[in-house]
């Protein structure tokens, strides 16, 4: 924003910059596409479902141009924020490790496509432990699943490992309390 | 005198065991997450919204409101031995706490951090008991057009004024606005940015607006940054017990502080940015050593921005208990926990809900002593939490991302609208676009809608009522003074250092 203070150097288009506003630019499209695909009612003709919608349009619109006119003049992000390389393998890691739990937890239930994804996501962050992760993921998932299932009600998806388990804590409850 | 006697009762309610109970372990977990870098208030209390199914609301909102105090206390540690400010507000802590942790007094940082903390943690409460009745007398003659014209207050001031650019914190907010939109209209029962599929009627569920912004944007970003430098932990040195000095040093700081902290996070703007970096300027002034800022480190420099910090995060509470009006990340959040329960917050919640209202405030100073307790004797304990390994921390903050998401509805679609959100939130750290504009504008933004349909109907719809109420026109002046002033002050500014001449015209 505060241009102000820089030399009048010549400006450098930022495309990384640019990018972002007009993926913003694109994504006050999608609003406007979206808003008049509202029906509107006749008997609501003074502020119905769309007014408010067409402003928030009208707003992403206004910021995206200057967003996009900032990235013309060199973008905002700071110097050192530019240098830093990114880390694209550690990402992918990451990337795939919640990809491969969206896929894994239907048909595996909740604790081992976690583990799955502890695994990935912490070879991703340089760990080279992968069995101490996988057996710390499985106590964790195992805690959380258990913390939020049992303690909570709250029934998340369960899988063998679950299954096998809640019986055997059934079991043990029904031959304690009976 | 009213007060007190509401006060009375609500310590009746909180002194129960069981919430005594649910105030420890806030006030513990809040501590721990506080601590752990790249975890904040407002997710946890995001990710423990399903408890919002099972329990009481007085117990619910006894321990979230634990854990915001919690984590404000966690996070001074972080700034102080890791030099690694959790958010905005703990900034200024960093400064001069850190240089003190590295010249051997971590220790007194840390405990003038925590007493002073306790300090204006236990004055703003007050503040909270003896100001939110007062405010909810005013709030009765509010009709829907102030209400939508304190509401654009609110959003300039939050998004524009506190961040660090006007039109990337009012994109975020913008963002949050279309996300709030998604799902049916509740006014006509129309279909709204659903793109046609049917499991987005019920529309974004804020837990997964901010796992996805926080705990999935931010493990990406940390997997992204790998590259940069790694941070170190300082070693706890010295004794953690202030000397004679330090403590004259550090209580007119700790109350300076909580004077400046509590109007200001009172007030429906909100935010503790500016009161921190004021109360730093002001202990930087008056200081008798000033040879200390910067260098050594001064214990003014961490007393008084800490207790603004603390006494401005209850000052948060009064604007959100009185009017229903979230001004940081985590109040949003608790706002829709309220919602949860079928409750509105607003004028009348202090005597609909007194039970609910007064049992929170007066946990919450049973949560500042519980927290002083847990922080100067077991600051060792804490300190270890910042040994985890990073792999191992991230990859576990996205396990519990998931149990939040997928437990609400078991469907994959959740986990891919998390994905897409915390994709979003990666873009957004990468790119400098604050966060906690968009949670606010998803839950704030359908609010403001329905109190903007309700003046214009009210109206017949005409325009004129949000400026031909005085009150309203009031508040909508001060937004644009609020959006536009900081610009035309630099353009001013910039004019009479370098003359007329050059002038770029600045967006």
């Amino acid at each position: 924003m505060s241009t102000i203070n820089q030399p009048a150097a010549p400006s450098r288009l930022a495309v990384p910059e640019l990018l972002v506003g007009i993926g913003l630019l694109a994504c006050a499209g999608a609003v406007a596409w979206q808003t008049l695909a509202i029906p509107v009612s006749p008997l609501y003709s003074k502020v119905g479902p769309t007014v408010f919608p067409y402003l928030t349009m009208v707003g992403l619109m206004v910021l995206s141009l200057l967003l996009i006119l900032a990235a013309l003049r060199g973008g905002w992000q700071p110097e050192e924020e530019k240098e830093t390389p990114t880390d694209w393998k550690a990402m992918g890691f990451v990337v795939i490790g919640l990809i491969a739990n969206l896929l894994l937890i239907r048909p595996l239930g909740f604790t081992a496509a976690s583990v799955i994804m502890f695994v990935l996501v912490c070879y991703g962050f340089g760990s080279k432990h992968t069995l101490r992760d996988a057996l710390t993921g499985l106590i964790l998932a195992l805690a959380a699943y258990f913390g939020f299932a049992r303690a909570l009600g709250v029934n998340i998806g369960a899988g063998f490992i679950e299954n096998q388990l809640n019986s055997v804590i059934d079991a043990i409850i029904g031959a304690l309390g009976g | 005198m009213e007060t007190l006697g509401h006060l009375a009762h609500g310590f009746s309610v909180a002194f129960t065991p069981m919430n005594l109970m649910w105030c420890l372990l806030g006030t513990t977990l809040g501590t721990a997450i506080g601590v752990l870098p790249g975890l904040g208030p407002a997710l946890t209390i995001a990710l423990l919204l399903p408890i919002t199914y099972q329990v009481a609301p007085e117990a619910s909102f006894i321990l979230f409101a634990g854990i915001y105090y919690g984590a404000m206390y966690g996070g001074s540690t972080t700034s102080i031995l890791l030099n690694t400010p959790g958010e905005s507000a703990t900034i200024v802590t960093a400064l001069e706490g850190n240089k003190m942790a590295r010249s051997g007094r971590g220790g007194a940082a840390l405990a003038t951090s925590a007493i002073g903390s306790f300090v204006a943690g236990t004055i703003g409460t007050l503040g909270v008991a003896f100001l939110a009745p007062v405010v909810v007398k005013f709030a009765l003659a509010f009709g829907p057009a102030e209400y939508f014209s304190l509401m654009v207050l609110a959003f300039i001031t939050v998004s524009a004024v506190l961040g660090s650019s006007s039109v990337r914190g009012l994109t975020s907010l913008f963002a949050g606005f279309v996300i709030g939109m998604i799902g049916v209209d509740l006014q006509t029962g129309q279909p709204r940015f659903t793109f046609g599929s049917t499991e987005l009627l019920d529309g974004v569920d804020v837990i997964i607006a901010a796992v996805g912004l926080f705990a999935v944007g931010e493990t990406l970003y940390m997997a992204s940054r790998r590259y940069a430098g790694k941070d170190e932990i300082v070693p706890l040195k010295g004794s953690l017990y202030m000397t004679a000095a330090e403590w004259g040093r550090s209580w007119k700081a700790w109350l300076r502080g909580a004077a400046i902290g509590f109007p200001i996070g009172a007030m429906p703007a909100g935010g503790a940015e500016i009161p921190t970096f004021l109360s730093y300027a002001i202990e930087k002034k008056l200081s008798k050593h000033k040879e200390e800022f910067g260098t050594v480190g001064a214990i003014e420099g961490v007393a008084g921005p800490e207790a603004a910090n603390n006494a401005s995060a209850a000052g948060v509470l009064v604007p959100m208990l009185t009017l229903g009006l979230p001004t940081s990340a985590t109040a949003a959040i608790m706002l829709s926990a309220f919602q949860s329960y079928g409750i509105n917050p607003g004028p009348l919640l202090l005597t609909t809900q007194a039970d609910l209202v007064w049992g929170l405030i007066a946990s919450l100073f049973i949560a500042n002593v519980i927290l002083v307790i847990l922080n100067l004797p077991l600051i060792g304990l804490w300190v270890r939490l910042l040994e985890i390994p990073a792999p191992q921390l991230y990859a576990g903050i996205l396990v519990f991302a998931t149990v939040g998401t997928y437990g609400i509805s078991q469907s994959p679609i959740d986990l891919v609208i998390l994905y897409l959100l915390g994709a979003a939130g990666f873009l957004m750290r990468r790119f400098d676009f604050p966060t906690a504009p968009v949670i606010i504008g998803m839950i704030l933004g359908p609010l403001a809608e329905t109190q903007f349909r309700r003046a214009m109907t009210i109206s017949n719809g005409d325009w004129s009522v949000f400026y031909t109420h005085k009150l309203s026109l009031t508040l909508l002046t001060l937004a644009f003074i609020g959006l536009v002033g900081p610009h035309i002050w630099a353009f001013i500014e910039h004019r009479r250092r370098r003359g007329p001449e050059h002038v770029p015209g600045d967006a």
